[in-house]
């Protein structure tokens, strides 16, 4: 690979000063003259009809910005896929934290004294709270039959299989919903004036989103709703759909205030009920195996809860349905997968966004087939990991150079797997109730959305000349910690050969920067990274027709070229704007195709300590091996990985939504438990680098990627460490875990 | 019912007073009367440590202290570890290993973090990763899996120590 | 922050004696300590008080005392005091420990023994070490001053021996005589900023190879911190070739009646409080030789 001055170093955070220092401007640390405080009443009933509201008395409600479903000027319905969510429930309720009034008021605790005041009388209906219920539709809460979307992807005849197998496993398999848990809750103000139309300021990942959403809800034209996003303290798919719920909220009470600035700040607990998790999963699992351990054929039933509302759904439904059949050549496959409604709040995007559920259950079901078949799971895997040439599930033909085979052993080898677990078997043995195991999961994730999506969604990206002859970026991709400002900084200053510092970054504000799609879905640095790196090849190109520029140029010479570009014409953009490939073609009718243009590749190896005395699972050691084309910033990469397996193991030990009539009970940080620095281990990050010619310099993208893999690799060495393969369902926590001991199935 | 009290307070070594009801949090009268938004809130509990201040030199969640409690305190916050810090000019060595060894991400809890990190190394000036770990437990980050936060401390201890003034920079 | 502070009034003494006349005068106003307990409930809006008795100057309530005989603890010693004090840590491991596991640093800084007493969260992490070396806790009021066995002093779920007037000032604990076994464990739902799903603290001693002294308490499987009674009485007096592992469990399922709740079940806290205690049993028994 070329020496690079740029991409490959690890350059410094752009807003990093900011945000050590404690100087970075959040949205609740912002205000303005007038300031009001919103609040939202809900409605506490799974399901029913709106009786009645009703104001208690030692309020004064005459000074109270009163808003309801009567006071939307436009469409009140959330515009996303489907347009079934309403900004506020007029007729009905369908969970438990639906919004139904909303409150301001400059005072705080007289406002939540006022929340507190308003009883909604509903006339309860009966609810469905489980994916088993919602499927059987004894209930129906949705639709004709409870099912928002179903997915089929089919490839040969799977019947055949089972007749001509040498084994066939079955299983079934369960992940919870987890919370994406941001340190930063919601928050966003709104100023709603007849001059200027509607302006908000927010934590959110997705501003032109959020601007759809407004445009609906007040029926205004695109040039009078502006939305702009403060420093946002992590989002991880949370901040994607929910902020255009409570964005329009803010919008609706100060437009009814006439015009003054109302902020929505949700606190922890209102934060953690009300506000979108990952989709809990069930997985049925059936599998055909040759003699030889060569796979044969892949049935799957792939079901979602999705809550009360379609928000995105389906696209969470699509994502895991394509990645459900893993890393392998099966030549015959049929998944079947559902999304299926419930009367919890609506369930939304979080880091992996479907993936993490259905790699969960073919990586843990592969080694419950090895223990069944008898065979290693490192050669099990081995005997079918997708080669280059071979034909996926969904028909798409493996082009790039993988080596799968070799991913997979190196991240064995630098956990030692074989030689701890050769040891362990033999201290296992032993009186010490703590018992070890070793484990791991291989795995892909597709960079971007689908083909068809990033070919609907037509992001455009750019970049400027300012006047002191810098560059700055234009986009509407979001900085949420991941590296966002200094990734596309990065890439500029590279292909236009100059310093990071002569690189800015505009705030995301719709009123300034190109729609470059969404936040989310491993997107940003290598899909809209190459429009900026493109956009900034053309404004390069732009000052050399101009005759102000020519090869080879100094820093100083590009900067002043620049500024002599502004100070004769005004301004200098470039834009770029993604086209879909020739060779990528995909179907959304019949799910076959190209899924994505590429997909990160990555084995994960974990060891784990259980202690037989508590079933407490410690992870002592874990490795994280993948393959990501390029890595832009090698510091920024490994802390989006660490932070990504750290969630992971979350999601497969401790994080646990505890849910009562479709509420969750315990939305505390004390009662929902995520890792403290005490909890895990120094986690090990390896990056191979094959660059790839859809990114910029080679990058993939990676965000999403290390959700995946830690589920199944710790389950899987649970099931090393136990000699049990019981334990299907995360997160596997004491509790379950003593419950998979007292009925051992191996 | 009562009645707001004149709360004297050393912010960050200058005297300030403001008018506070006894009940209030001092992590309220920090942000909204002091004006100083650099300590955040995260959950309002004593859990996340986003909140994270000294006060009388000792570390503390400000979202668990009443003001009533404050009254005369020397208090420091994140605006307050390096006096030169916000004008760009001089960052705290916690600050500094945090910038160059990717111990912030989304910024959130990387104030409460700093401090809870210049605590640690006041009790403990070389710490080993285990004492790093255990010294940090009361701050939550959701980005970082915290290794590069404890890298960032391990760094800040040896740049402060006579031969590791380069250790920072990694 | 949904606590309504302009409804509240606190009162904060000068004295103890200042203190014990306001709150005969006022015996609903609730003491307010560290406030790491009672902040939680105020600012989430879930606490029906609006009165404290701001506790925090009374210097009368500070101070560790260590002699021969006795560690002495003012009820407003902070549980850093506790953790990093030289004499305790060399005397006392048990509350070393369980004073490390509350909270992490800052809330360590804050939180007080006493207010972690009086608080009488059936869960907290202090309790059962106190009960397991035999604390005892003085009660203050106008009319004086009593010394109660710590063991009687939680009644009920959140009810204590606290009499209306009285406030706890002062723990009062046995130096443990060197060599004696010490265990005390606490299963968490995480390492660090945990809440206890099980807790257990042991103190034993021996004599010509038979059971001296044998106190074991648990924390957050009964409505309050609770020594195991039964269990114990079939360990006293005996060698460890003497004691019936099996009659020692089901006197144990005597002693605990966990609950469900949000951070865990019944059945998983006997699970572990079964295999915890016989664990340090063995622990003991190894320590004894």
């Amino acid at each position: 690979m070329a020496k690079l001055e740029q991409v490959g170093h690890s350059r410094l955070r752009k807003e990093g000063r900011a945000k050590v220092t404690g100087a970075a401007i959040y949205t609740d640390d912002a205000t303005m003259p007038g300031l009001l405080h919103g609040a939202t009443v809900r409605s506490q009933v799974a399901r029913g009809r709106i009786k009645g509201i009703h104001f208690g008395e030692g309020i004064p409600w005459e000074d109270f910005v009163i808003v309801s479903a009567k006071d939307v000027p436009g469409e009140n319905r959330v515009a996303m896929i489907v347009l079934d969510q309403p900004f506020l429930a007029d007729t009905r309720v369908n969970h438990p934290e639906e919004a139904i009034l909303l409150l301001a008021h400059a005072d705080r605790v007289l406002l939540e004294k006022a929340r507190a005041a308003v009883t909604v009388e509903i006339e309860e209906e009966p609810a469905v709270f489980t994916i088993e219920a919602s499927l059987a539709a004894a209930t129906v809460v949705w639709g004709e039959d409870n099912v928002f979307k179903k997915v089929s992807i089919r490839k040969g005849e799977v019947d055949a299989a089972w007749a001509s197998a040498t084994h066939v496993v079955e299983g079934t398999y369960g992940t919870g919903a987890q919370e994406q848990l941001y340190i930063e809750p919601h928050a966003v103000i709104a100023k709603v004036t007849a001059e200027e139309g509607v302006t908000v300021w927010g934590s959110l990942q997705c501003p032109y989103y959020v601007h759809k959403a407004l445009k609906h809800l007040f029926n205004e034209p695109d040039d009078r709703i502006r939305v702009i996003q403060m420093e946002t303290g992590g989002g991880f798919g949370g901040k994607e759909d929910y902020p255009s719920l409570i964005s329009g909220h803010a919008a609706l009470l100060s437009m009814k205030a006439g015009g003054r600035p109302v902020k929505i700040l949700y606190d922890r607990e209102e934060d953690m009920v009300a506000t979108t998790k990952r989709h809990p999963s069930k997985t049925r699992v059936k599998t055909a195996f040759d003699a030889d351990g060569k796979m044969l054929g892949l049935e799957m039933e792939f079901l979602l809860d999705g809550g009360a509302y379609v928000t995105l759904s389906p696209v969470v439904l699509s994502r895991g349905a394509i990645h459900a059949a893993g890393p392998y050549y099966w030549p015959a496959v049929a998944i079947e997968a559902k999304a299926l409604a419930t009367n919890c709040p609506p369930h939304g995007a979080f880091r992996g966004f479907g993936a993490p559920q259905s790699l969960f259950a073919i990586e843990r079901h592969l080694d419950v087939a090895a223990a069944r078949i008898g065979m290693d799971p490192v050669e099990l895997r081995r005997k079918n990991l997708l080669r280059i040439g071979d034909v996926m599930a969904t028909g798409q033909v493996v082009k790039e150079a993988v080596d799968l085979p070799g991913i997979m052993d190196r991240a064995l080898e630098k956990l030692d797997y074989h030689g701890r677990k050769a040891r362990y078997a033999g201290s296992n043995a032993g009186t010490d109730p703590i018992k070890r195991g070793v484990g791991f999961a291989v795995f892909m994730h597709g960079c971007g959305f689908t083909g068809g999506g990033e070919a609907y969604l037509a992001s455009v990206a750019g970049v400027e000349g300012t006047a002191d002859g810098k560059v700055r970026v234009l986009a509407a991709s979001t900085e949420i910690g991941q590296g966002t400002n200094t990734m596309f900084s990065q890439v500029v200053a590279e292909v236009l050969r100059v310093p990071m510092d002569l690189v800015e970054v505009q705030q995301p504000d719709t009123k300034l920067v190109p729609n470059s799609g969404p936040t989310v879905a491993s997107r940003t640095c290598m899909v809209v990274g190459k429009l900026v790196q493109d956009a900034a090849v053309g404004l390069k190109q732009i000052i050399i027709q101009a005759g102000l520029l020519r090869e080879p140029y100094t820093a100083d010479e590009f900067q002043a070229a620049v500024a002599a570009y502004v100070a004769a014409f005004g301004s200098l953009k470039a834009y770029s704007q993604y086209s879909t490939p020739p060779h990528i073609v995909w179907s959304d009718e019949t799910y076959q195709g190209d899924a994505y243009g590429t997909y990160a590749w990555a084995c994960y190896a974990a060891d784990v300590a259980v202690d037989t005395r508590t079933c407490e699972v410690a992870v002592t050691d874990f490795v994280a091996l993948q393959e990501v084309g390029r890595v832009i910033n090698p510091t920024l990469a490994e802390g989006q990985i660490e932070g990504g397996v750290a969630q992971g193991i979350g999601y497969a030990l401790w994080e646990k939504v505890e849910w009562r009539n479709g509420r969750m009970a315990n939305a505390q940080m004390t009662n929902y438990i995520m890792a403290t620095s005490a909890d895990l281990p120094r986690l090990r990050v390896y990056f191979e680098e094959n660059p790839n010619p859809m990114g910029p310099s080679g990058a993939k993208g990676i965000g999403e990627l290390p959700m995946d893999g830690p589920g199944p690799a710790i389950l899987n060495a649970i099931q090393d460490a136990l000699g049990t393969d019981a334990p299907r369902e995360i997160p596997l926590t004491p509790e379950l875990l003593m419950d998979c001991l007292e009925a051992r199935h191996v | 019912m009562s009645e707001k009290m004149a709360l004297k307070l050393q912010v960050n070594g200058a005297e300030r007073t403001v008018q506070a009801w006894p009940m209030a949090r001092l992590l309220d009268v920090i942000r909204e009367d002091l004006g100083l938004t650099g300590t955040k809130e995260g959950c309002g509990e004593g859990e996340c440590g986003a909140c994270s201040v000294f006060l009388n030199g000792k570390l503390v969640n400000s979202c668990l202290v009443p003001a009533v409690q404050c009254n005369g305190a020397k208090l420091e916050t994140i605006e307050g570890v390096s006096p030169t810090s916000t004008d760009g000019a001089q960052l705290h060595p916690v600050q500094e290993a945090f910038l160059r060894c990717g111990g912030a991400q989304c910024g959130i809890c990387t104030p409460g973090m700093v401090l809870a990190a210049v605590d640690l190394l006041k009790r403990c000036p070389d710490p080993d990763e285990e004492q790093v770990r255990d010294g940090l437990s009361g701050n939550l980050c959701r980005c970082t899996g915290y290794v590069k936060i404890i890298d960032s401390v391990l760094a800040a201890a040896k740049s402060a120590s006579p031969d590791g003034a380069k250790a920072v920079a990694k | 922050m949904k606590g309504d502070a302009p409804a509240c009034a606190v009162h904060t003494p000068a004295t103890l004696g200042e203190a014990l006349a306001f709150l005969a005068a006022h015996p609903d106003w609730r003491p307010l300590a560290g406030g790491t307990d009672l902040m939680v409930p105020f600012a989430a809006g879930r606490l029906p008080d609006f009165n404290f008795l701001n506790l925090d100057p009374l210097h009368e309530l500070r101070g560790i005392e260590l002699t021969n005989e006795h560690l002495t603890l003012g009820a407003l010693t902070t549980y850093s005091e506790i953790r990093w004090h030289e004499g305790i840590r060399a005397a006392f491991p048990n509350l070393v420990q369980s004073a490390w596991v509350t909270g992490a640093a800052a809330i360590q800084n804050r939180g007080t023994i006493g207010g972690n007493l009086v608080n009488a969260s059936p869960a907290a992490d202090t309790p059962p070490s106190l009960l397991a070396y035999g604390a005892e806790v003085e009660l203050r009021s106008t009319a004086g001053s009593r010394w109660v066995d710590y063991d009687a002093f939680h009644l009920g779920y959140k009810q204590t021996a606290l009499a209306s007037g009285e406030l706890l000032t002062r723990i009062r604990v046995k130096r443990p005589v060197p060599g004696a076994f010490h265990f005390y464990r606490k299963v968490g739902t995480r390492k660090a900023q945990a809440i206890a799903k099980v807790c257990l603290a042991g103190y034993g001693r021996a004599e010509n190879g038979r059971v001296a002294e044998f106190r074991a308490a648990f924390g957050a499987v009964a409505p309050v911190p609770k020594r195991a009674l039964a269990a114990e009485a079939l360990v006293l007096g005996r060698s460890a070739a003497e004691v019936d592992p099996d009659a020692v469990r089901a006197a144990l399922a005597e002693d605990i009646t966990p609950i469900d709740d949000i951070r865990s079940s019944a059945k998983y806290r006997r699970f572990v409080s079964e295999r915890l205690f016989a664990s340090m049993l063995k622990d003991f028994f190894a320590h004894l030789g």
